[in-house]
């Protein structure tokens, strides 16, 4: 892992998770010539207040990544119980997913669900990004403000207002009205995503395009698109990780046939935790695993 | 805009034209569903079809003496109208009805079906006298007033019942019975908890974030990956962690069983205790993220040069490095406490009945009760609540930032 790659984009991600105030994603990186911090200076002679840092900055590591890390194995076990030490291993729990009438089919509804809610937020996003980076025109903020809505709204509320909303529409119960709730709390992402990307698009290539005879949308899909790809793609796996991380409006407005896998997680641990719980959720690190890896590969092509 | 020399008229018309079908679908599945449900809050729509005499007669009551035949003549006809609709289509208009007003006085829901069941039969003489002789508690003030709150098409019935206050017979606000005044309390609670969450995250993130922009450059990537894979997993995946960690008969109690550190299992799960360690293990990502943007941002030659004008290391960090790190913390703030107010699914899971936040009571109304109205109003509290915060932080910090300019 080189390091640089992954320092300046971390602006754009974080823009992309939250509804104000980071630092624009903008600024350059940060140019090589610039000091380096106290670290490198101090490492000669660590003082002590480095050593109680790095301390208390690991102790903080380890309780962000050891729940999840200690319980994960579980899934592994011969036996049925939730503690260690594990009386033998065996995959029997993830035979147990496989075999079931509902886990396997609620992972694939969450994959349909998200790529769904993925593809239809990161069209409508991107072609949003794309009209809020060209020009300003009346009543930007406010419809800057909608957009960005979906980030600062409790999700509960969005899923009992989608269920008195859709139910008279026939939208509950449905996989459309799942994806249109899910694509709905996406967007913002895949907005905040593009337009992170686009401030690195030089707009007088798109001058050079209509020089060319090009139609605007002809540049925008041969010159613009190709260029802020990673950067489109990147927001429609944010758009598809909020979905496969949704429960509330899954658990409000899905069906039976509906079930998505956080969905089917949450009832099994209000009933009874069984192993199964934890092969599912070993399922769901490994994809969460694989969209990071995704996003990390996208700001690296960037 | 990074496009924006002047923008002529077709340009910015192209522009709106390509904001328009996201606009279009969000107003259409976020932002009509959710003002739709929070009308809800001030509606009432379940008494006045039911007993529409008895609300025109109790208009222009003056609530300071039980009405007059008036009004018992009307609630008579109205209810053996509305039980003559109910028996012929199985309708449940009063059943509905008296749902609604036994919100506002707990016996409805048995006097008002009894009474409709009653009158139904004709009799002779005053429909006052021979109301009162079904229930004495016709003779009183409160069942009419009830009626005439429910009365509609809209009132502040909900969203003063969030704020544990009720209107009285003569519409003064006054405190709701203590039984019923249960919202503050738990408005407090989800503050509270949102509160002490987001200073741990500050407290844990702060030096966590400091140690990522300072460190050497080949650990950065290690280190950031230790907050963003917590941060990328999913948050039911969290959830079910400290559920097992923290059980009965969880990788916890048996650890400490094991070394005969406790004789019993501890009670670690269900408690106020697990729901905010669970919530500070979900939200610290949000906290260390932007902070550490802000300081990696930092021209570092600022704090040194104050340190070599004579300033001690803690002096140039409080007077110049905390300032300038101060957007990130903003920004980190009001990322963990909003998500904070809208926590449902963890604490759901791993509180206990004393433990909920607004949330669960919008979710509780909505799914166990069927009460819109209160679910809708105190969905308006939670959104209270976050604007207020979203404007405290945009006077304090300002959005300028976000907008792409």
């Amino acid at each position: 892992m080189s390091p640089d790659p992954a320092l300046p984009r971390i602006p754009a991600r974080l823009a992309g998770a939250e509804p104000g105030g980071a630092p624009p994603p903008a600024p350059p990186p940060a140019p090589p010539s610039a000091p380096p911090p106290v670290a490198a200076r101090a490492r000669p002679a660590p003082r002590p207040g480095r050593i109680l840092l790095w301390t208390f900055g690991l102790l903080a590591i380890l309780f962000l990544l050891a729940p999840v890390l200690a319980v994960l194995p579980l899934s592994f076990s011969a036996g049925s119980f939730l503690h260690y030490p594990l009386p033998g291993l065996s995959l029997r729990w993830y035979a147990d997913f496989w075999n079931s009438d509902f886990w396997l089919p609620a992972l694939w509804n969450s994959l349909r669900v998200g790529a769904g809610a993925a593809l239809l937020a990161g069209a409508l996003g991107t072609l949003a990004a794309f009209g809020l980076w060209r020009g300003r025109f009346r009543g930007q903020a406010v419809v800057m403000a909608v957009l960005l809505a979906p980030m600062v709204v409790p999700a509960i509320i969005v899923a009992v207002a989608l269920l008195l909303f859709f139910g008279p529409l026939g939208l509950t119960n449905s996989f459309t009205g799942l994806i249109l709730g899910h694509a709905a709390l996406g967007a913002p992402f895949v907005v905040v995503t593009v337009l992170a990307a686009l401030q690195q698009f030089d707009p007088v290539q798109l001058r050079a395009a209509a020089a060319c005879g090009a139609s605007p949308l002809r540049a925008f899909w041969r010159v613009c698109l190709p260029q802020i790809m990673p950067g489109v793609a990147a927001g429609a796996v944010f758009a598809f990780a909020t979905s496969l991380d949704e429960v509330a409006v899954a658990l409000f407005i899905a069906g039976p046939a509906q079930r998505t896998l956080p969905r089917q997680m949450f009832s099994g641990l209000n009933d009874s935790i069984s192993l199964t719980i934890m092969a599912a959720a070993m399922v769901l690190v490994l994809i969460s695993g694989l969209l990071l890896l995704a996003v990390t590969l996208l700001r690296r092509a960037r | 805009m990074a496009a924006g020399v002047a923008t002529p008229l077709k340009a910015r018309l192209a522009a709106a034209a390509l904001v328009a079908p996201l606009l279009l679908f969000l107003l259409g599945v976020f932002v009509l569903p959710i003002g739709a449900f929070l009308f809800r809050a001030v509606q009432e729509s379940d008494v006045a079809p039911v007993l529409p005499r008895t609300v025109a007669a109790l208009s222009a009551w003056d609530g300071a003496a039980p009405p007059g035949e008036a009004a018992f003549a009307a609630l008579v006809e109205d209810l053996r109208e509305a039980r003559a609709r109910d028996q012929q289509s199985g309708g449940g208009e009063v059943a509905r009805a008296s749902a609604r007003l036994n919100a506002d006085l707990p016996g409805f829901r048995s006097l008002l079906p009894m009474t409709a069941r009653r009158v139904a039969a004709p009799f002779e003489g005053e429909a006052r006298a021979a109301v009162l002789a079904i229930s004495e508690e016709w003779g009183a003030i409160a069942p009419w007033a009830a009626i005439r709150r429910a009365g509609g098409p809209v009132s502040d019935f909900n969203l003063l019942a969030v704020l544990d206050l009720k209107r009285d017979a003569t519409g003064g606000l006054g405190t709701a019975p203590p039984d019923e005044a249960i919202f503050r309390a738990i408005l407090w609670r989800t503050l509270w908890m949102g509160v002490l969450a987001t200073a741990i995250c500050l407290a844990i993130g702060y030096p966590l974030a400091w140690l990522i922009a300072t460190a050497p450059p080949r650990a950065v990537p290690w280190l950031m990956a230790g907050v963003l894979l917590p941060f990328w997993t999913s948050l039911i995946v969290r959830t079910a962690a400290w559920m097992v960690l923290l059980q009965r008969e969880g990788v916890v109690n048996a650890a400490l069983g094991a070394l005969r550190l406790v004789e019993e299992p501890l009670p670690l799960l269900f408690n106020r205790g697990a729901v905010l360690l669970a919530m500070v293990h979900i939200l610290l990502p949000f906290m260390v993220l932007p902070i550490y943007a802000s300081l990696k941002s930092l021209d570092w030659r600022l704090p040194r040069a104050a340190v070599s004008l004579g300033a001690s290391p803690a002096r140039a960090f409080r007077r110049v490095t905390l300032p300038l790190s101060l957007p990130g913390v903003g920004a980190g703030c009001l990322l963990v406490f909003i998500q904070a107010l809208g926590f449902y699914v963890t604490p759901a899971l791993l509180g206990g009945a004393n433990d909920q936040m607004l949330p669960y009571f919008v979710a509780f109304y909505a799914s166990r009760t069927v009460n819109w109205g209160m679910a809708a109003a105190l969905s308006c509290l939670i959104l209270a609540a976050v604007a207020v915060i979203l404007a405290v932080y945009g006077r304090l910090v300002g959005f300028s930032r976000m907008r792409p300019a």
